[in-house]
């Protein structure tokens, strides 16, 4: 009897060692932590519950046969943070470098269809050099019976990634389809092809990290949501993440303790809103004092800086904020920040998570780019995600909401639940002087006449009265009583239900 | 006594102002130009008057316009404050013609001292101490020596023209002065095209001191003993203390009598300075008066329980003093640092925008000590462009030095204030400075403790360990809290751990807490313990925390693994792992901050105006860059080595932000 328990022991050790400590070393020497490391620091201490230690892989080409590690690189399993339940994968680089093969895969699947049953998010650590070649099609099909359970899983739990080394090739594609990436600067990488296929279909010569490095896609391409100094930072952030996240679409969002009087006065915010108003500020100052503890969880912080999105607490309780900044490009709308915020949108919508949405917004960035990029239907994009959403709404306008990204900004339109304003609002179609100039064409010509025509017409509807007279402001507000009227508002809406008519799904823009 | 009272400044010397007038029950009229519209002076003052755009010299300091104001308000006094118009004596003159009080010295006093060579004059004439020189022209190096021992050595050889250093010379004895005078000679002719030389003391380990006086306008008049301002930077005052901690009794007096003889030569009425420059064997100098209030009166009003505005308002109104000079008496200690809107890592560059925190410490008399805060500005207000960059003045009084440097040190980590650099740590490093403490300083300290600048405060062992301390406590506060989110799985729940490795400053420091209802105990795993007891609650950004009976006030921002935590002048990054999260994160690579010798960045938000050189070119040491234009200034970059330009990611006409990167260099 001890024997066999000794063995247990035997082979748990050998599993644990995934690759051999050289490679673990070599791991260690690239500033990456392994596999079990990470999920160490991820979850809970002592939480892991782990599946299909001793899975192998079952090939038996290339001399496959010869070597079959415990676990086949990727180690699987369920545990807590913060003392709620979570799934997670961890690829194990020193295992074949991590690659994907048919049992791999089906590790993954396992927990997957766990998550989806028992209702509790999937993180996934993907730190692999792609499929296992040796393997072939087994390999792909493998990444695809992963790709479809990401795409049933969207909307269901949340689903995070989060890439510690390479990923790339048809590897891209499950993170591409969950909730948020999070990266690890200068030891990760995502590209669909590699820096050596570039050169040889288009010449163009390119590092791994310009191609697809996290300040590439943290920056440029938008595919990661945030990027980290190392893995330990990284994986905190994680857990900060969860902490903001229902566990799944049938939860209300998370709800923790707070030590911040839900009816604070911030005075200074009286004075946020400059005298000029062609002089920007900054929106993230308002969202700081609204926040619980100032504390505010940015997703895409530097990407399209002219929206803001990201969760704060509201009475210990998540809220999404979506918020136009008037530091960058005037705070417009245009195709990069609709596409950031409408993702943002829908999946706070999917996840019952209320939202706050703060509005300075000129209109749409004008232009050839903009026009032949199709502004148009990235715009109704984020038009398409506020309407849809059935999550509370809670709309504040700071200074200017014109014209069509007016109705975009969750508009009393599009459902908006408490619509609130500024007595700085400026609710119009467009700014007093590109009014007059088109109303008064024919007095273009008399600088005095213009000035006293874009002066009535300012006097008119540079206010947010004209459209609390129709209700479309619910009410005007004072700024230094924001956090106080906006907490208030979600509380009312605790309860709120609202269906949209069944469909099979909508046909959003895309 | 007057109805109402004008105040022809702004910022925190108007509200002073407004604030002693209040008590006497006068009302009060602010002036302000359309960048004070919503400033703190306009919002204390019983009425405020509009005088015209920001710049000073379209407002505040147009006659004209405060003569309308007065006019306007039926205003029957103006209290000047200090700068502006406070030494004007056109101004002075246009209120006497019309009929308002002016609430400061007669214009002719204004006048006398208001010229350096005819005030030095004077008070060379009422036996005022003044630097012995040599003003008239000196021909040879022979006569140089003989002049040098009359006045006796050191001395300094000084170009009449000279400026900027050139022409300055040092001698110690007459060979030095010889030399020094022919290569005086010869700079001054070659920088200046005139050789002339003048010859005066070269006063060692130089202190400012200066005497506050009091006169009215009956012949009365007395000294309300001293203030040492030597922490200046550039002659611009930092830290004032008064008492002095260099001066005896006999030199006191000495200077005090000689400050009073000196403002009764000139028939001077109202609050007075006369500054000193003291040596390092007590001998005193005189160097200028001021006739107005100073920035740094309080600390006199600490020590003396006297208010020099009401005072000055009083002799305005034709009052004799209430006080006698035997009424004066020095009451324990005060000393007032002086809040820049200046960054000091970057060169004590002024910095403007918005302040979306200010907090200054709570205000309090109490027997044994007294917080002041003198201050214009508020949260969500704006430092502007246009005026001083002080934007309050902080003085601690205790019954000893020590104990008001103390009460300082307090006073400066519970100051928030965001969203603009300033000098709050800088000015608790220089709380904490040896030399200060132990009161050895020269106008020279901050230029000789800080030659390359200022660089922030490395803690020391001591209270680096009592920080990490309260770091591991709070921390472990904010885990317990988030183990209490909803959602968790029943009886599976998280259990937040009790031993925890605090990293700051390079430095390991495992602890174990061991958390009671009143506080927790932290043990050293090197040995030791403190009990740390506070009620900071998660999301509070100041944390007064005591530590076996010491309060230290920490700012706490909360970051991912632990705290951004400013105390004592240092700005540390604290990381408070667990101890399997302290063994892998000592496996990660430690990343350096990215080589900038390399590039120019932007040293401020500003437009780029101008970009001077193209890729390619090699530019020498000092060559212009470009030009960056920054609250209507333009900065012109130079090059700090020579380089040869790589690439220009600017153009004339980009807005930049703080640290973008203009070029890059090979």
């Amino acid at each position: 009897m001890k024997d066999i328990l000794q063995e247990l022991e035997d082979r748990r050790a050998d599993a644990r060692l995934g690759g051999g400590q050289k490679r673990i070393d070599a791991q260690h020497a690239k500033g990456k932590l392994t596999a079990r490391e990470r999920i160490e620091l991820l979850l809970d201490e002592d939480s892991f519950e782990e599946f299909d230690m001793f899975v192998g892989h079952r090939c038996t080409d290339f001399g496959m046969q010869e070597s079959r590690p415990a676990g086949d690189g990727v180690i699987t399993g369920w545990g807590t943070i913060n003392g709620r339940l979570v799934y997670v994968f961890s690829q194990d680089f020193t295992v074949f470098g991590g690659s994907l093969s048919e049992t791999h895969a089906q590790k993954i699947c396992k927990i997957m269809d766990m998550a989806m049953q028992n209702g509790a998010p999937v993180i996934g650590l993907n730190d692999s050099g792609g499929a296992r070649i040796q393997e072939g099609v087994a390999s792909l099909a493998g990444y695809a019976e992963v790709f479809q359970r990401n795409i049933m899983a969207s909307g269901v739990v949340p689903q995070i990634s989060v890439i510690m080394g390479p990923c790339a090739g048809g590897a891209v594609y499950s993170p591409a389809m969950t909730d948020f990436i999070f990266m690890v600067k200068d030891s990760s990488y995502m590209f669909v092809t590699g820096p050596d296929v570039v050169k040889t279909v288009t010449n163009e010569v390119v590092t791994a990290e310009e191609l697809g490095g996290a300040s590439t896609h943290t920056k440029k391409s938008s595919v990661a949501d945030r990027a980290f100094e190392n893995d330990v930072e990284a994986l905190a952030e994680v857990r900060r993440l969860v902490d903001l996240l229902p566990l799944n679409n049938r939860e209300k969002p998370p709800v923790r303790p707070f030590f911040d009087a839900p009816a604070r006065i911030e005075d200074s915010l009286d004075t946020l809103i400059p005298d000029n108003p062609n002089q920007p500020y900054d929106m993230k100052e308002l969202i700081l004092k609204v926040a619980d503890e100032g504390d505010f969880y940015e997703i895409q912080e530097d990407y399209a800086k002219n929206i803001i999105t990201g969760f704060v607490r509201i009475e210990g309780q998540t809220v999404g904020v979506v918020a136009n900044q008037p530091m960058v490009l005037a705070g417009c709308l245009d195709i990069d920040s609709s596409r950031k915020a409408a993702r943002f949108v829908r999946f706070c919508d999917a996840f019952e998570i209320p939202i706050l949405t703060l509005v300075d917004v000129p209109g749409f960035l004008p232009g050839t780019s903009q026009e032949y990029g199709g502004v148009i239907k990235h715009g109704a994009k984020l038009l398409f995600a506020y309407g849809e959403a059935t999550v509370p709404k809670v709309t504040v306008i700071t200074r200017k909401a014109y014209g069509g990204a007016y109705d975009v900004m969750a508009s009393k339109h599009l459902r908006g639940d408490f619509n609130y304003a500024w007595p700085t609002a400026q609710i119009a179609v467009m700014g007093a002087k590109g009014a007059t100039e088109i109303l008064y064409r024919s007095e273009l010509g008399d600088a005095d006449k213009i000035a006293a025509r874009t002066a009535e017409y300012e006097e008119r509807f540079a206010n947010p009265f004209v459209a609390a007279e129709r209700g479309f402001i619910d009410e005007v507000i004072q700024p230094r009583s924001t956090r106080k009227r906006v907490a208030r508002a979600f509380a009312s809406l605790r309860n709120k239900k609202v269906q949209n008519p069944w469909k099979k799904h909508d046909n959003i823009p895309l | 006594m007057f109805n109402k009272i004008l105040i022809a400044n702004r910022g925190e010397i108007a509200c002073r102002v407004i604030k002693t007038a209040r008590k006497m029950g006068i009302k009060t009229v602010a002036v302000y130009s359309d960048a004070d519209k919503n400033a703190l002076h306009v919002k204390m003052a019983d009425e405020a008057y509009h005088i015209g755009p920001p710049p000073a010299n379209q407002s505040y300091i147009v006659i004209d316009k405060i003569m309308e104001a007065i006019r306007e308000t039926g205003a029957e006094a103006v209290h000047p404050g200090y700068g502006f118009l406070s030494e004007n004596s056109k101004f002075a003159e246009a209120l006497e013609a019309a009929g308002v009080a002016f609430v400061g010295p007669p214009k002719g006093a204004i006048e006398a001292m208001g010229d350096k060579i005819t005030s030095k004059k004077i008070a060379q004439d009422a036996d005022v101490s003044t630097v012995p020189g040599y003003m008239g022209l000196i021909e040879d190096a022979d006569e140089a020596v003989k002049i040098s021992n009359e006045i006796g050595y050191p001395v300094m050889i000084k170009a009449s023209a000279g400026g900027g250093g050139k022409g300055m010379r040092i001698a110690w004895n007459d060979e030095e002065a010889r030399e020094g005078f022919q290569s005086s000679k010869n700079e001054a002719a070659n920088s200046f095209g005139d050789d002339r030389i003048f010859i005066e003391k070269f006063v060692t380990q130089p202190r400012h001191i200066e005497i506050q006086v009091l006169c009215d306008a009956h012949g009365n008049g007395i000294y309300l003993n001293e203030r040492e301002c030597s922490i200046q930077r550039r002659n611009q005052k930092v830290v004032e203390e008064a008492p002095s901690p260099f001066l005896d009794e006999a030199t006191r007096k000495a200077m005090g009598e000689q400050s009073v003889a000196l403002a009764k030569a000139v028939g001077y009425t109202s609050a007075g300075t006369v500054e000193f420059i003291v040596d390092g064997d007590k001998n005193f100098y005189f160097l200028e008066m001021n006739t107005r209030l100073q920035v740094e009166h309080p600390v006199t009003e600490l020590i003396t329980g006297v208010d020099l505005v009401e005072q000055m308002i009083r002799v305005a109104n034709g009052e004799p003093l209430s006080i006698t000079q035997d009424d004066v008496k020095i009451n324990g200690w005060a000393i007032e640092n002086r809040l820049y809107a200046e960054d000091p890592y970057r060169n004590f560059l002024p910095s403007i925008g918005r302040l979306t925190r200010y907090r200054p410490p709570a205000e309090h008399v109490r027997d044994d000590s007294v917080v002041r805060n003198d201050t214009g500005v508020y949260e969500g207000g704006e430092i502007s462009m246009y005026y001083d960059p002080m934007i309050a003045k902080l003085c601690t009084w205790a019954p000893t030095r020590e104990a008001a440097i103390e009460e300082m040190r307090v006073a400066l980590d519970s100051f928030e204030v965001e969203g603009i650099g300033h000098n709050l740590p800088f000015l608790s490093a220089v709380m904490d400075h040896p030399k200060f403490i132990s009161g050895d300083m020269t106008t020279a300290f901050i230029a000789e403790e800080y030659p390359d600048g200022f660089d922030g405060v490395t803690l020391p062992a001591d209270d680096l360990r009592k920080v990490a301390a309260a770091a591991a406590a709070m921390f472990r506060v904010t885990e317990i809290r988030r183990a209490r989110v909803s959602g968790r799985m029943d009886n599976h729940e998280r259990t937040v751990g009790t031993d925890w490795v605090v990293v700051a400053q390079g430095e390991q420091i495992a602890v174990s807490i061991d958390a009671d209802h009143g506080g927790a105990t932290v043990s050293f795993a090197e040995g030791g313990s403190v009990r740390v007891t506070s009620d900071w609650t998660p999301g509070q950004s100041l944390a007064k925390v005591d530590i076996d009976g010491t309060e230290l006030v920490l700012k706490v921002d909360v970051n991912s693994t632990g705290f951004r935590i400013r105390t004592r002048g240092a700005d540390l990054n604290v990381k408070v792992y667990s101890p399997r999260q302290a063994e892998l994160a000592a496996l990660m690579p430690e990343k350096l901050p990215p080589d900038t010798s390399k590039l120019l960045l932007c040293p401020m938000p500003g437009l780029i105006v101008k970009v001077d050189v193209e890729v390619g070119d090699e530019v020498q040491e000092g060559q212009a860059l470009c030009t960056v234009e920054a609250m209507k200034m333009e900065n012109i970059l130079r090059a700090e080595k020579k380089a040869v330009v790589t690439k220009i990611n600017a153009a004339a006409g980009d807005s930049l932000a703080v640290d973008d990167v203009i070029m890059e260099f090979e």
